[in-house]
This record gives structure tokens, C-alpha cells and sequence, in this order.
């Protein structure tokens, strides 16, 4: 609907989109101001993806019409999507590791079955959207050797490609230090300059605040609150995500400390392909108080949590876990692990923690199916674990309350509780966390911090590994910060700050100027 | 809420039921314009295929034999993909399953019935397993692709038995390469133990082996999502590294899959040799183990859906052979290309009209739903 001679970029009326019994989207109404950033929040759940994949036409709404510019926009796939001047970041990048930037960026839009002409003709264009937009990412470098951060800005600079004036980013801020993630916005704003539309998904309010022009809030599939980003702050963003009012704050006691439960010495471990990633960190977790370990991911935070919960070999040094060591790597080193009283919440919940295609009440015994109150002699008491899951589902309020639905049906924030539930519910010694609100809502997010802090109240070691800087220090006790697989320092959470910790997770020390041009 | 995971409303029972159903009709119709361009009429060759599978109880009862060498070699294959293994060699370890068979029958046959049949059984099992033993340690430990090493293995099996057949168990005197006849090991016909009990049924190879099959796709039932054995199988088939994470092996999983993916294509020769030939034969498993992946595709890895698909595979095997008979243009042949085709619709091209299929459900779902709304 034009309104004083401009269309809006774009306008979404009437959405509807059903997944079986599941209402994903009702009756969506949205409309984005063309060269604007605008940010679309929600919890998990809330039906900000499936919005986002109806309009780049990953799916088809069962009702509702787009307007792009104003024209009426029937997109029934990701091309018509781009042909309309969509584009879109997604979380998980969708990039092929052993080929080069501008490999990657033509893939798709080669222009023509001879390669030569293509690649001169994205050369140049490449090296002007670089020129104007701060996107300078080495063309000729392979994508696989990039971090995550220039990863990201391939992904964008593939978009603009293909000459998208609307470009859709999910959660991009997922996998960036605080310095990237400023870079990021720094390339939204002079994108936003040159009159482009970004629209950004994201649970993270402060960023919101930072960067949108206007903000749409969804919750349970309905939109329900559009604001000017100047006009609304950021509790009563999340009171209207929520539906009712959140502490952003965790409210903790001071800690007690006690014997060491988990004691690390040296230790180092490889990745998969036999690259060092855990350099020889020694530290130490002690009863009733959490350890948090900050880092850019990908600095060895993954093989070291893997690493001391037996997952996989130690390449030197011990864990020692109530005095005993820990059996490493495969077969039997996550089994002997959980028998010496440590629980294990995984980074990554679909390729760890949960078996996706499997039932709730079999994804809740994960780890557990050889014990003997789930068996009666050889076979699975069904009603026992059933029984047993129920409970877990009522105590940690997993929605919806359903055993035999399908794990990979349940919300992000539900999956994350299903694995605590299963972890905590075992009164383990130590509870080892990575990422433990990755992709969660701020509902479940409030929830999981308070479960966290009442485990270190009961007494129990938490180990958490974040990259989430306002997790690691609200939460933690003390602050170890990991660079490049080994520990680069400790701060106390009073002292830490996000300049300081951020400065640390790129190998920066705060405290000397000169380290940082 | 990935864009991977799309289930739209679509009932289950569209992908298990519908889909190979419209395989089946398109593999039927290709065969109908086959049948056709070669000059008959195909509703004739139809009704005689289906007269020829079920229209008299000779039919029957070799459909139900047929059957039951689909039902061991389909389960076989089935049990190894809820471990995600593509066990391509249960053709082999039928093979050299009846080497063990074979083996407990010749040098055992003092003992009574009683005692004998259950040892040739676990023969048959044994040696099956152990044929799948050796793809499934070099998988587990090597990383040795188990699709190369099961063909390759199958390439062995089939060797080391003419060998075998040729040199050791060929009777002296006798051009025909298979061993002696061991009845004492025979399991009874069903129409012999219909006949225990007063009932007449035509004479027919259909023996009681088929009760051990279906027993047999009890177990792998039970098995697979009854016991913790099973979960921790399909664990590892679904999600590895989940495995890694919740302490489960993997490469004993492997092992143990694969050995028993390799005992149930062993029975084969419970059905061929104790049931019906009571000698070891060059090339008795005929395809039996290969057939089998069709049958497990078909079948959705699911013990009933094997069971099913194995009975239409055993009709089409014996309708196949009374139509060629019945019209003499029909040769043996071209029934093969009638299962081939078959085979291609229901296995290679599994989810071709998945697409179709889907939209069909999803345009009748709509009207549902908004029924529901308007309530």
C-alpha cells in the first residue's frame, strides 16, 4: 500500500503457514520500510524462521500475499526469491570450504558455461562492493581457511552478487567476537547507506537497540507489537516476546567453594584431523562454584570440552574427575566419564546431544539406555521411561509435554531442556555446559541460568563454556579466557568487562596499548 | 523450524504406504507397454500373473516358498541400514551360509532330527556372520567401505564355492558339482505337517522354514526398537557422533549388525537346501541376497513392510514363471525385465513421484484443516 509516492521494500499481509498441528505463522502482517534495518525478534519458536524462509521461499504459506516494492510477488522458490532482489545470510553458512571466495560467490551465477569471462567480470565487481561496503575479504583465499566472521562476509558479498537489495540475515551474530560483530554492523549501516533493506533476525536485544530502525516483535507464531527502535527499550522488547516480565539480570549469591571436583593438567587434545587445538591448559573446577571459559569458537573450546568428557582422546596431560582419571576417546571414554559422576551438556545439541529423527523419550535416555530402571532384563521398559521423561518434562517445563513426539518437533529452547533435564536429573558431581542458550530463547534462557546457578548452590562443579560474553559474566565465578587452545588468562567477573574479555578472545592484552593498532 | 524439516501435514502413512504403492503401479504400467509392444494383451498377462501367484494351491504354496528367501535376504538387509551399513553382500553370506549348513548336515547326520536341525541352523547363522564379520571389522576399524568390501566379498564367496563344490563336495563319478544328498537335516514340507494334522494341501517346496522367518522379522522387531541393543544401533546409524557423545560404540554396533545381518541372509539355506534341494548346489542363493536390497527398500527397512514386499517379490517370481509358460512369447526373460522394472520403481528410484505424491496430500489437507477452524 503506497503511501506519500514510496512503497514500502517490503510487505507481508495475511501469512498463514500451518505444519501440521502446529501453527507457525498466523495471520502475519509486516511491512519494512525500504533502506532500513529492521529487526525482527521472537523467541524460539515464534515463527520468525518459517517467516523469513516464506518470504525466500524455502516454503510456500498456505495463505497471505508479499509485496516487494509494491508489486504484488508470487516466490515460490529461493531463485524466484533472488530474482526479486532477495538475499539472505543464513546461520549456518552455505558455503563450499575448498573452493576460493570468488569461486564461492559465482557459484550459481557463473554467467555462461565458460568459466573466463565470469570470473574477470566478478572480479571487478567483487572488488567494488568491497570498495564501498567495508566487505574486504581476500577474493583468492579459500573459504575453508577463513574464520567465521570473513565466512560471514562471503555469505553477504554472495547476496549482493546477485544483486540483492534486500538482504534477510539469521541470528548472524551467533559466531562473531564483539569486534567482528561491530564490523558486521558497520557493513549493515554503509549497506543501509547506499539504500539497501536488511532485515535482521536475532534474540539479542542489544543489538537491536544498536543498530535497527524499527523492530517486530513475534510470539507464538503472531506478531504482536511493531516499534520504532528510538521509541521501545529493551525489557519492554522482551516483556512483549515473553508475554510477560523477564530478568535480564541473573540473581546470584556469592559462591562457596569447596574440594576440586574436576582437575585439569596440561592437557591437549587434537581435532578430528589431527590438528593440535588444545594447546596445554591446566585449571581447575571446584564444588559449588561455575567456571566459565570465553573464546572465540574455534579456539579449542570444542576439542577441550570433548576432550574432558571422554568423547575423545587426550593427546597429553590428565583429567582428573573426583581424583580418578577419565578414560579418553571412543568406545568407552564418555560412558566411564558419566559413571564418575559427570554430566554433559554439548555445544552442539543436533549433532551431539539429541538424536534428531528419535523420539523424545529415546533422546532422553541418551547415555543412560543401560540403566537398569529403563530395562527389564533385555528389554526397554517402555512405560518405566516413558513415566520417567513425563516427570523431567513437568519439572523443567518442556513444551509441549508430549514423549513420543519427534526430538527434531520440538523448539530449540525445548530440545536444550530435554538434554538438561536428562543431565541434571542425574545429580551429577560436575556439570560440564557448552553453549547452553545457543539458539535459545529468552524464556528458556532465564530458565537455564537459574537451573545452573541452583546446581553450584547444591554444592555441584560447574564447568561452562560460552560464547556468549553477557552468559560468561553474569554467570561465572571466576572467567578463563581461551585463545588459540590455551587458556590466555583469568579474570574476575567484577573486573571483566566486554572490552577487556573481547580484547583477550583475540589474543590482545587489555592492558597493553600497543598490542591493538 | 530448518527449512530441512517439512512435514506439512502429510500423514506418515503417505511415504509407507502410498509411495511404494504408486512405485508398484508405475513399474506395472512400463511393463504394460512392454508387454504390449510385443504384441499381447496386458490385462490377460496380468490376471495369468496373478492366477499363476495365488490361483490354485500349488501356486501358493511356491509363492510362499519364494517368500521366504525374500523375508531372510530382505531382513538382512533391512537390520543393517537402521545401523546405516548398506550390507550389499548378503548374497555371500547366503552363499556361505549354506556352506555351513552344509557342513553340520555331512559330518553330523548320526544325530537325530531333533538334535541335527537346530546345529544346522546355527551353522547356517554362524557362517553367515562370520562372512559379514570380516567387511564389518574392516569397516569398523579401517574405515574400508562396507559396499566395496560386501561386493568384493561376494566375488569371494561365489569362488571359494565352485572351488569347494568342484574339488571337495562333488560325488566321485558325478558331473554335477553338489554335494550328496543330507536328508536327515531336512526341515518337514507344509504339506507334509498340514497332513500331521488332517489337512490336505497341494504338494509344494513351501516348508516350515517359512515360520522361522517370520519369527526371524519378530526378532528384528523386537530387536531394533525394543531393546537397548537396538537403540544403541540406531543411534549409531542415525547420529555418530551422538554415539561418541553418549558412549556407544561404534564399531562393536558395526560388528554386531553386521553379523547379524549376515546370520539372517544364512538362513537362506534353511529354505533352499534343508527345505527343499537337501544338497548344497552351485549357486543355490540365485540372486536371492541382491533381490533382497529391493525387498528392504521396498519394504522401508520395516520387518512388516519386508514381509510384505518379499510376498510380492515371491508372487512375481512364481506368477512370473507361469506366465512364461502360459504364453510362450513371454519368455523367462521378459519376466526378468518385469521384476527389473520393479526392482528400479520400488528401490533405485524410491522417491521419484515423493513430490507428486506430497503435493496430492497437501492439496486435500487444507480443506481439512480449515473444516477444523471453522468448528
Amino acid at each position: 500500500m503506497p503511501k506519500d509516492g514510496s512503497s514500502p521494500a517490503i510487505e507481508l499481509v495475511g501469512i498463514d503457514k500451518k505444519f501440521g498441528a502446529v501453527h507457525a505463522n498466523k495471520d502475519i502482517r509486516l511491512t519494512v520500510a525500504a533502506g532500513s534495518i529492521h529487526g525482527i525478534v521472537g523467541e524460539n519458536g515464534a515463527g520468525k524462521s518459517t517467516l523469513m524462509s516464506i518470504l525466500y521461499g524455502f516454503y510456500r504459506a498456505d495463505a497471505g500475499e508479499i509485496f516487494v516494492d509494491g508489486e504484488r510477488r508470487n516466490i515460490q522458490s529461493p531463485q524466484d526469491a533472488i530474482e526479486t532482489g532477495i538475499g539472505m545470510v543464513h546461520q549456518h553458512f552455505m558455503l563450499v570450504d575448498t573452493f576460493t571466495v570468488l569461486e564461492n560467490v559465482m557459484l550459481g551465477a557463473e554467467s555462461g558455461p565458460i568459466l573466463k569471462n565470469g570470473v574477470s567480470k566478478a572480479r571487478e565487481e567483487l572488488r567494488r562492493l568491497e570498495r564501498e561496503y567495508e566487505l574486504d575479504v581476500d577474493v583468492d583465499a579459500l573459504v575453508g581457511d577463513l574464520p567465521v566472521g570473513l565466512q560471514q562476509r562471503v555469505e553477504i558479498l554472495k547476496a549482493l552478487y546477485r544483486g540483492a537489495e534486500i538482504l534477510i540475515l539469521d541470528e548472524p551474530t551467533g559466531v562473531l567476537t564483539p569486534q567482528e560483530a561491530d564490523h558486521l554492523f558497520r557493513i549493515l549501516q554503509a549497506l543501509r547507506e547506499q539504500g539497501k533493506t536488511v532485515i535482521l533476525i536475532t534474540h539479542k536485544l542489544r543489538e537491536i537497540k544498536a543498530i535497527t530502525d524499527a523492530v517486530s516483535v513475534m510470539r507464538r507464531g503472531e506478531m504482536v507489537a511493531h516499534r520504532e527502535t528510538a521509541e521501545t527499550s529493551t525489557e519492554e522488547l522482551a516483556e512483549l516476546m515473553v508475554g510477560r516480565k523477564v530478568l535480564l539480570r541473573v540473581e546470584k549469591g556469592p559462591a562457596h567453594p569447596g574440594r576440586a571436583v574436576l582437575e585439569v593438567d596440561n592437557l591437549r587434545a587434537d581435532d578430528s584431523l589431527g590438528v593440535p587445538r588444545v594447546k596445554g591448559v591446566s585449571f581447575q573446577v571446584r564444588a559449588g562454584e561455575i567456571v566459565g571459559i570465553a573464546g572465540v569458537s574455534g579456539n579449542g573450546q570444542s576439542e577441550l570440552l570433548e576432550a574432558i568428557s571422554g568423547i575423545i582422546p587426550t593427546a597429553g596431560g590428565s583429567v582428573l574427575l573426583n581424583d580418578a582419571p577419565i578414560l579418553g576417546g571412543p568406545p568407552r571414554g564418555a560412558a566411564d566419564a558419566r559413571e564418575k559422576g559427570m554430566a554433559h551438556v554439548p555445544e552442539d545439541r543436533h549433532r551431539m546431544g539429541l538424536v534428531v529423527p528419535f523420539a523424545a523419550w529415546e533422546s532422553s535416555i541418551l547415555g543412560y539406555q543401560n540403566d537398569p530402571t529403563y530395562n527389564r532384563g533385555v528389554i526397554q521398559d517402555r512405560s518405566a521411561i516413558i513415566a520417567d521423561v513425563a516427570k523431567k518434562m513437568e519439572d523443567f517445563d518442556i513444551r509441549p509435554a508430549a514423549p513420543e513426539l519427534a526430538t527434531g518437533n520440538f523448539s530449540g529452547g525445548n530440545q536444550q531442556k530435554i538434554i538438561l533435564a536428562r543431565e541434571i536429573d542425574r545429580d551429577p558431581d560436575i556439570l560440564v555446559v557448552g553453549q547452553p542458550t545457543r539458539g535459545v530463547d529468552i524464556g528458556a534462557i532465564e530458565f537455564i541460568h537459574r537451573r545452573l546457578i541452583e546446581m553450584r548452590d547444591a554444592g555441584k562443579a560447574v564447568l561452562l563454556v560460552s560464547v556468549e560474553l553477557d552468559e560468561i559474566m553474569s554467570l561465572s565465578d571466576r572467567i578463563l579466557v581461551m585463545f588459540d587452545g590455551r587458556i590466555f588468562g583469568e579474570v574476575a567477573p567484577e573486573d571483566a568487562n566486554e572490552r577487556t574479555l573481547g580484547l583477550m578472545m583475540a589474543g590482545c592484552d587489555p592492558n597493553d596499548q600497543e598490542a591493538r593498532p | 523450524m530448518s527449512p530441512s524439516v517439512s512435514n506439512d501435514g502429510i500423514p506418515r502413512w503417505a511415504n509407507v504406504v502410498a509411495l511404494p504403492l504408486v512405485n508398484l503401479v508405475a513399474a506395472f504400467l512400463v511393463s504394460g507397454l512392454v508387454v504390449l509392444i510385443i504384441g499381447e494383451n496386458p490385462l490377460e498377462v496380468v490376471k495369468l500373473l496373478i492366477w499363476g501367484a495365488f490361483g490354485f494351491q500349488e501356486a501358493i504354496g511356491y509363492t510362499l516358498f519364494y517368500t521366504t528367501n525374500f523375508i531372510f535376504t530382505g531382513l538382512a538387509v533391512a537390520i543393517a541400514f537402521h545401523c546405516m551399513l548398506f550390507n550389499i553382500g548378503g548374497e555371500g553370506q547366503a552363499y556361505i551360509g549354506g556352506l555351513g549348513i552344509t557342513l553340520v548336515g555331512l559330518n553330523l547326520g548320526f544325530l537325530p532330527p531333533i538334535v541335527l536341525v537346530p546345529l544346522c541352523i546355527i551353522g547356517g547363522g554362524l557362517f553367515g556372520a562370520a562372512w559379514a564379520f570380516i567387511p564389518a571389522y574392516l569397516q569398523a576399524k579401517r574405515g574400508s567401505h562396507i559396499v566395496i568390501t560386501t561386493i568384493m566379498f561376494n566375488f569371494i564367496a561365489s569362488s571359494l564355492m565352485v572351488y569347494l563344490l568342484v574339488n571337495v563336495f562333488i560325488q566321485p563319478g558325478s558331473m554335477q558339482p553338489e554335494s550328496r544328498y543330507f536328508h536327515e537335516a531336512a526341515i518337514p514340507f507344509f504339506h507334509e505337517a498340514l497332513g500331521w494334522f488332517g489337512i490336505k494341501f497341494a504338494s509344494s517346496p513351501w516348508n516350515l522354514s517359512f515360520l522361522w522367518a517370520i519369527l526371524c522379522a519378530a526378532f528384528v522387531w523386537v530387536f531394533v526398537w525394543h531393546t537397548r541393543w537396538g537403540f544403541e544401533l540406531r543411534t549409531v546409524g542415525t547420529n555418530p557422533r551422538a554415539a561418541d557423545y553418549a558412549g556407544i560404540s561404534s564399531t562393536r554396533n558395526i560388528i554386531i549388525t553386521m553379523c547379524l545381518s549376515g546370520a539372517l541372509a544364512g538362513f537362506l539355506g534353511l529354505n533352499e537346501i534343508m527345505g527343499y534341494n537337501h544338497r548344497l548346489l552351485l549357486n543355490f542363493s540365485g540372486g536371492y541376497g541382491f533381490v533382497g536390497i529391493a525387498v528392504a527398500l521396498m519394504g522401508r527397512s520395516h520387518p512388516l513392510g519386508v514381509c510384505l514386499a518379499a510376498l510380492l517379490f515371491g508372487a512375481l517370481y512364481q506368477g512370473g514363471a507361469e506366465l512364461s509358460f502360459e504364453i510362450p512369447t513371454i519368455t523367462r526373460e521378459l519376466v526378468i525385465v518385469i521384476q527389473g522394472l520393479v526392482i528400479i520403481f520400488a528401490g533405485a528410484l524410491e522417491f521419484m513421484f515423493k513430490p507428486q505424491v506430497e503435493a496430492v496430500f497437501r492439496w486435500f489437507a487444507p480443506r481439512k484443516s480449515r473444516a477444523a477452524v471453522a468448528e
